[in-house]
């Protein structure tokens, strides 16, 4: 099965999967912190309109967990705050 | 005592509100909708005396600025989010710069601070490189107007004002010499008052002609676009030279000038396009992508940032770009205070202030303070019979 990378956890998903529906179908439920508070967050509306799914994917950060299609090899990683440098 | 109505609880009523209140007046505001829920909440907090041309605009933006500090110190600043983070206006070319130069210059000799900057990079280190100079207003603030227009209207309210929502006025109720007494609202309900002040806003046109004194306000659409939540990038509010030409054109077609700046909520808000298509709301993917690339070439690192969302809204514009405030000269009892165009946030507590000086007669500002603001009065729009 294929596989991206999460953290360091290795996580399938079937062909056609998002990043987001993947890392659930493994118990995965939070994958972010917010910046004020670093409370946890996840898929919420599962459709690309509350960007409360933010991962970091392969280096670009602020990416939506529901709408990136799950490949081969990607690079995703949880995400703290803005997830950009602080200047 | 005297009972006064607003009709509109958009940051103009609420600060209408708020100085009625303040003077002792029984303050009753009603509204359509609910807090702010009109031009109020589509707009990005402006409060600025960098745009504005000497002349009765600019006297209403330096009043106001005083008192938006005083509401500052009353209601916290941090609950307003109000913020003195100053504006810096950019010029790309040498041209742009003379021109924002004298411009500056005729401001400085109306009282406002404006200071030249040779590299605008030293106040903003992430624009582009290049730009030929700068003038940084300090005295440009910014506040969150949802917020605001609620902190006043609570204010207003701790000191007796009822505020109904859902309250749309059809009709004015006048009495045998034809003096406003009262207003009539879709419920069939008559709410009685010596005064009745306009505060509808975009919607002050339509207002006003229900209650028998027809001013002309128009709306003038815009769009924000709102990036993802960013580390503090942009520290200023700052905007391309040309967006003072747009804002006092008189073109009804596009017209986009540059506007960034940053919340504190970590977004960046860019602006600005202005055109005069009604009320109509359709998203418009050119302009969109015109205010997104004209941002992109002031700050480069913005191509690399997601957008979250746009939003859009109708700034009320009278034909001579001035608000429309003070006492109807047709219908005794009706007070105008409407058609800020998109500076009805930095204007707001200076109206308020303007309008209980006409309503009460007398009340927060000296006669010769009030005297500066002539030029906004309705008179302007009523024919000699």
């Amino acid at each position: 099965m294929s596989t991206f990378r999460f953290d360091d956890v290795s996580i399938p998903f079937r062909d056609g999967q998002s990043v987001g529906a993947a890392l659930v179908a493994q118990g995965i439920l939070s994958w972010r912190t917010t910046r004020l508070e670093g409370r946890p967050r996840g898929l919420f509306c599962g459709i690309g309109i509350c960007f409360d799914c933010l991962v970091t994917v392969d280096g670009v950060p602020s990416q939506r967990a529901c709408l990136v299609r799950a490949r081969d090899g990607l690079d995703v990683t949880t995400q703290e705050g803005s997830g950009y440098a602080a200047e | 005592m005297s009972a006064v109505v607003v009709v509109g609880a958009g940051i103009v009523g609420a600060a209408c509100a708020h100085s009625l209140s303040a003077a002792g007046a029984e303050v009753i505001v009603l509204d359509r909708g609910s807090v702010a829920s009109g031009t109020t909440s589509r707009g990005e907090g402006n409060i600025l005396v960098s745009d504005k041309e000497p002349g009765a605009e600019l006297e209403l933006a330096r009043l106001s600025r005083d008192a938006w500090l005083e509401v500052g110190e009353e209601l916290g600043r941090e609950t307003l989010e109000l913020e003195e983070k100053g504006g810096v206006v950019v010029a790309a070319s040498p041209e742009a710069l003379d021109a924002l130069s004298s411009f500056a210059a005729a401001q400085r000799s109306a009282g406002v601070t404006a200071l030249d900057v040779a590299e605008p990079r030293e106040l903003e280190p992430h624009l582009r490189a290049g730009l030929a100079g700068g003038v940084l207003y300090p005295e440009d603030m910014q506040v969150q107007p949802v917020l605001a227009a609620a902190a006043m209207l609570e204010a207003a309210q701790r000191r007796g004002a009822r505020f109904v929502a859902g309250a749309d006025v059809v009709a004015g109720v006048r009495d045998a010499s034809g003096r406003l007494t009262g207003v009539r609202t879709s419920a069939g309900e008559v709410i009685g008052a010596d005064a009745v002040v306009n505060a509808a806003g975009t919607w002050g046109a339509q207002v006003s002609e229900r209650l028998g004194g027809p001013v002309p306000v128009l709306p003038r659409r815009g769009f924000i676009l709102v990036t993802e939540p960013l580390p503090p990038m942009v520290r200023h509010k700052v905007y391309s030279a040309d967006y003072v030409a747009n804002v006092s054109s008189s073109e009804a077609g596009l017209e986009t000038s540059c506007v960034v700046e940053g919340t504190r909520g970590g977004t960046i808000l860019i602006g600005a396009s202005r055109e005069r298509v009604g009320f109509d709301t359709t998203l418009d993917v050119d302009v969109v992508s015109t205010l997104a690339s004209q941002a992109t070439a002031l700050f480069p690192f913005l191509e690399r940032v997601n957008l979250l969302r746009v939003y859009r809204g109708f700034r009320p514009y009278c034909p001579d770009h001035l608000p429309v405030i003070g006492p109807d000269p047709r219908v005794p009892g009706l007070f105008h205070a409407c058609g800020h165009e998109g500076a009805g946030i930095g204007l707001a507590p200076g109206t308020g202030r303007l309008i209980a000086h006409h309503v009460l007669g007398g009340g927060p500002l000296a006669p010769e303070v009030a005297a500066r603001f002539t030029a906004l009065l309705p008179d302007r729009f009523v024919q000699e019979a």
